[in-house]
């Protein structure tokens, strides 16, 4: 049997074209697709179809370097539910290279990054989890005797795009929080000549990784991006705005201390440091692990991990934020709240979060036909945001 | 007969960077160095900070151990400010540690360890028919059927045919050491995809009752989902009845699916029952408490220490038996780097003496590795599942009893088959039989206690800071999927003014103590271990896999005064 993986193969080049570039011959090719037909128990008429499918272009390489880091952001990657894990390497990508999933260890692992960087220059995606410690010439994180500021800047300048996922790639994350120990930066501190998403969160939700991945794979080209980097279909709102328990924070109602017969009712976690009122981040909307739950909505307040610095920042997680932006100091945030709970306006309020949530959710789902279909410049012709799409 | 010098960089299928170096000769391991080469240092970015913020910090030290550390550190401030955490905290943290247990042997086994022994491009030779005959003999499990293996296999198929093998790229595919038939091989690549699809299931009670995974929510002094049965926002019967089905699932793949796996793999490797072994020291620090987590009578797996594989003898354990040693790790120590400090007293001031990279060998440093050596009375110790195993089985524990003979009879073959590679990876399935059954105790436990209308998660007499001594310090085990950890806090006027933390990928590649005794990797790979082709060195994936590296956990540095300080010194 003809064993595809053996022979070198060129970029943009589909299997038939590679073996007919080999000195295999289209009969031996026929052939070749007649004996898959074969083990496949599909029978030769069948034939000519397994011929279409491999004639088509190959799944795009995909290399995922893994740096100063948990695992975190893989683990969670893995816990993707639409695609699957099993779908996404299977089917829609090729993961030429990543530590935790590889059959490959030691040096054939690092020629399987090689063959991969080189088979696909300008073409592959790089995903990199973890950060790149600077001090010291870099020797507190090292791949094969290579330090990861080498092994990044190598793999980085054939890919077509960058994905820093999590936020230890978005910004250096814990390690580079103070005093740094090991100077370790993000991607984007490391990589300027190139397009460089950034997945924030530590770690990020596996579905706004895996829906990233799949806008590129679909449409060609990054996804649109705030000004520091992440998608704006993922980080555009902020948590508070889209809060299922912002109703209690305008009503004045609010967790005071933890179980307490507030926190048995869903109140506001506000009081005892909820950071959402200043933290971007679709997990309102998007929700974990298969939409099941999210942080608030187990009771426990946002810590703010898919903004920069929140380890300085937002800590002690549990003070509560010393104002609440919009609305102006600390005392403010109660006032506001206290005032709405005083009279009808409270029911009014709910139903206007809740519209806001529902037209967030619809902006969010439009997003891909709204914005990503239509070419670069012609965004002019694009019907409002209110209307429906293509009826104007 | 000369050495041939073996490097294994990246060790990949594990947590975080390792890096194995051997020397070879005639077929055999003759010396072994295990190194960590990352370093991140975040118990110094913890000094200052508010302890009841702890968990958060030190559960990033790990996403694959994604619990184990926030718990840890709730027992060690819990401990330090004599907080009593409510029985349903208690049950709560159980089942989430309990869950994630069970799923990270089951990832372990299936993502990251069966590669090792299973020839996924054998697989492609199976009869589907031949395969489901095989599946029926084992298991009750339903995909079974011989159109589900065919449909396996032509997905595979349509795969390898690609030309693109993704992560099976450059596998060692081939290899004599591969032992399957066909059949099994493709038996073992359907339940690898069935895995990644039941690990995305079962893990979501840690979302429903800490808000995401990776890195769930936990709280100082219980937990922060609130138990309402009348309220939307709370624990509530659907998410209880969303947790029960979970549990079930879990039990029922963990009995049907990778319990019968493990034994038909490992039917047909018993020659690794006498390879492997190491230092024949274990320690477990228990886990699993049925009341208060220092109430260490009440745990579920008990605590003790086994010397050189003695199972007639389990020794009790003292955490201040426990001493780290530097002269193999890129630090130094005040008192002389051939000193053992207790965590209490531990100082960290990293010292880089190694290469300049790009370096091509570490072995001939005499420091070669960002771990340190903990040593339990100067003596290398073994951690993880083995460990809790033997451990029990010594202490003469019913349930791991009754799991380990029952292998052990289907393997026909003795106790000592346990001291091994192979034991190692079996250990870690009979414990997650154990708690996928534990599991369901623990729910119908706390379905229990709501019936009678307890609902406390938390306990809040101790969350003020001003209630706080202004100096104190606690100590917080627990005995997570890798083995024995422990977190030890000192807290000044309201701030953590040390933190320490002696973690399981510590103990197992730790380097050479000043006694010249190796780290428990080390040991292993020179017991009667086997490398037949250098190039492709799959003997040594198997017994590194076999501890389950998590190598992120291992490296972790804290000084006293706050401050590190850092030298390179090229050689």
């Amino acid at each position: 049997m003809i064993f595809p993986s053996s022979l070198p193969w060129t970029e943009d080049q589909s299997l038939g074209e590679h073996l007919a570039g080999s000195g295999v011959s289209r009969r031996d090719f026929l052939a070749f697709c007649g004996e898959m037909a074969v083990i496949l128990g599909l029978g030769s008429t069948l034939t000519p179809q397994i011929v279409k499918a491999l004639e088509q272009t190959r799944r795009p390489s995909v290399i995922w370097l893994q740096l100063q880091e948990c695992t975190g952001c893989v683990e969670s990657v893995i816990r993707t539910a639409e695609p699957t894990i099993g779908d996404l390497v299977l089917d829609l990508i090729s993961l030429d290279y990543n530590h935790t999933l590889m059959a490959a260890a030691g040096s054939a692992a690092e020629s399987a990054l090689h063959q991969a960087m080189e088979e696909n220059d300008g073409q592959y995606l790089l995903l990199v989890t973890g950060s790149v410690p600077l001090n010291e010439d870099g020797i507190y994180t090292t791949i094969g005797g290579r330090t990861a500021k080498e092994v990044l800047e190598e793999a980085a300048e054939g890919a077509a795009a960058v994905i820093a996922i999590g936020a230890c790639a978005h910004w250096g994350n814990i390690q580079a929080s103070n005093p740094n120990p090991t100077g370790a930066v993000g991607v984007s501190q490391i990589v300027f000549d190139k397009p460089v998403v950034n997945i924030a969160g530590c770690p990020p939700i596996a579905d706004v990784v895996t829906a990233t991945l799949v806008h590129y794979l679909t449409f060609g080209r990054v996804p649109d991006l705030d000004a520091d980097g992440r998608p704006l279909f993922a980080y555009g709102a902020r948590i508070h705005d889209q809060c299922p328990r912002r109703a209690h924070f305008d009503a004045g109602q609010f967790v005071e201390e933890f179980d307490d017969d507030s926190a048995r009712r869903g109140w506001c976690l506000y009081k005892v440091g909820c950071k959402g009122p200043a933290c971007f981040s679709p997990c309102p909307i998007f929700q974990w692990n298969t939409r099941t739950n999210w942080p608030i909505g187990a009771g426990h307040p946002c810590i703010g991990c898919t903004e920069r610095d929140f380890w300085d920042r937002y800590t002690p997680f549990y003070d509560r934020l010393p104002e609440v932006a919009g609305f102006g100091v600390e005392s403010t945030a109660d006032t506001i709240g206290f005032a709405l709970a005083a009279g009808a306006t409270a029911g009014v309020a709910a139903h206007a979060v809740a519209t806001g949530v529902h037209r967030a959710r619809m902006r969010h789902r439009g997003e891909y036909s709204r914005i990503d279909v239509i070419p670069p410049g012609e965004e002019d012709e694009l019907p409002n945001e209110e209307g429906d799409d293509g009826q104007n | 007969m000369a050495r041939t010098k073996v490097v294994v960089d990246p060790i990949t299928r594990i947590e975080g960077h390792l890096r194995i170096e051997v020397q070879a000769e005639d077929g055999r391991i003759a010396d072994a160095w295990a190194s960590s080469t990352q370093f991140r240092g975040i118990e110094l970015i913890m000094q200052g900070r508010d302890p009841r913020d702890a968990w958060a910090f030190t559960q990033r030290i790990c996403g694959v151990c994604t619990v184990v550390h926030a718990i840890a550190s709730c027992r060690a401030v819990e401990d330090a400010l004599d907080i009593e955490v409510p029985r349903n905290g208690t049950i709560i943290r159980n089942l989430i540690h309990g869950m994630q247990t069970v799923q990270d042997h089951v990832i372990h086994f299936y993502h990251l360890h069966a590669l090792d022994w299973v020839d996924v491009v054998s697989a492609l030779d199976a009869d589907p028919a031949a395969t489901s005959a095989l599946a029926k003999q084992l298991s009750p499990w339903p995909n079974n059927s011989d159109t589900y293996f065919q449909e396996i296999k032509d997905r595979l198929a349509k795969f390898v045919s690609s030309g693109q093998l993704g992560i099976f790229t450059n596998g060692y595919w081939g290899h004599p050491a591969y032992n399957l038939p066909p059949e099994a091989n493709l038996m073992a690549v359907a339940h690898y995809l069935e895995a990644l699809d039941w690990q995305r299931d079962v893990i979501r009670l840690h979302t429903i009752f800490g808000g995401k995974n990776p890195h769930p929510n936990f709280l100082v002094g219980g937990m922060a989902s609130a138990i309402n049965l009348s309220d939307t926002a709370t624990i509530n019967a659907e998410r209880l009845t969303d947790i029960h089905d979970m549990i079930r699932r879990a039990r029922r793949f963990v009995e049907q699916v990778y319990w019968p796996d493990l034994l038909a793999v490992a039917s047909f490797y018993k020659d690794w029952a006498a390879i492997g072994g190491g230092t024949g020291n274990y320690l477990a620090v228990g886990e699993f408490p049925a009341g208060d987590a220092k109430d260490y009578d009440s745990l579920y797996f008990p605590r003790g220490i086994i010397v050189d594989k003695n199972l007639n003898e389990v020794l009790p354990y003292d955490h201040e038996k426990v001493a780290e040693y530097v002269t193999s790790s890129w630090y130094e120590y005040s008192v002389g780097d051939d000193a053992g400090l207790h965590p209490w007293e531990g100082e960290t001031k990293a010292k880089y003496t190694g290469p300049a990279p790009p370096w091509e060998y570490l072995q001939d440093h005499d420091k070669y590795s960002w771990m340190k050596s903990p040593r339990y009375d100067e003596m290398p110790m073994e951690v993880g599942p083995l460990s809790r195993m033997l451990v029990a089985f010594a202490s003469g524990h019913d349930d791991a009893r009754e799991v380990i003979t029952e292998a052990l009879g289907r393997l026909n073959v003795g106790a000592g088959a346990l001291f091994s590679t192979l034991g190692r990876t079996a250990a870690r399935g009979v414990e997650t039989r154990l708690l996928a059954m534990k599991l369901e105790e623990w729910y119908d436990e706390l379905v229990g206690r709501i019936r009678t209308g307890d609902v406390a998660t938390f306990n809040t007499d101790k969350w003020d800071p001003e209630t706080w001594p202004s100096t104190a310090q606690g100590y917080g085990y627990l005995d997570a999927a890798r083995g024995a950890l422990g977190h030890w806090i000192q807290i000044q006027d309201g701030k953590i003014s040390r933190y320490q933390c002696v973690v399981p990928s510590t103990w197992n590649c730790s380097p050479r103590d000043p006694q010249g005794q190796m780290g428990p990797y080390e040991a292993a790979l020179v017991d009667n271990h086997p490398l037949v082709d250098p190039e492709r060195p799959i003997e040594i994936l198997r017994t590194i896999h076999s501890f389950d590296p998590c190598m992120a956990c291992g490296v972790h540095v804290l000084d006293a005064k706050g401050d590190l300080v850092t030298e390179v010194k090229v050689q």
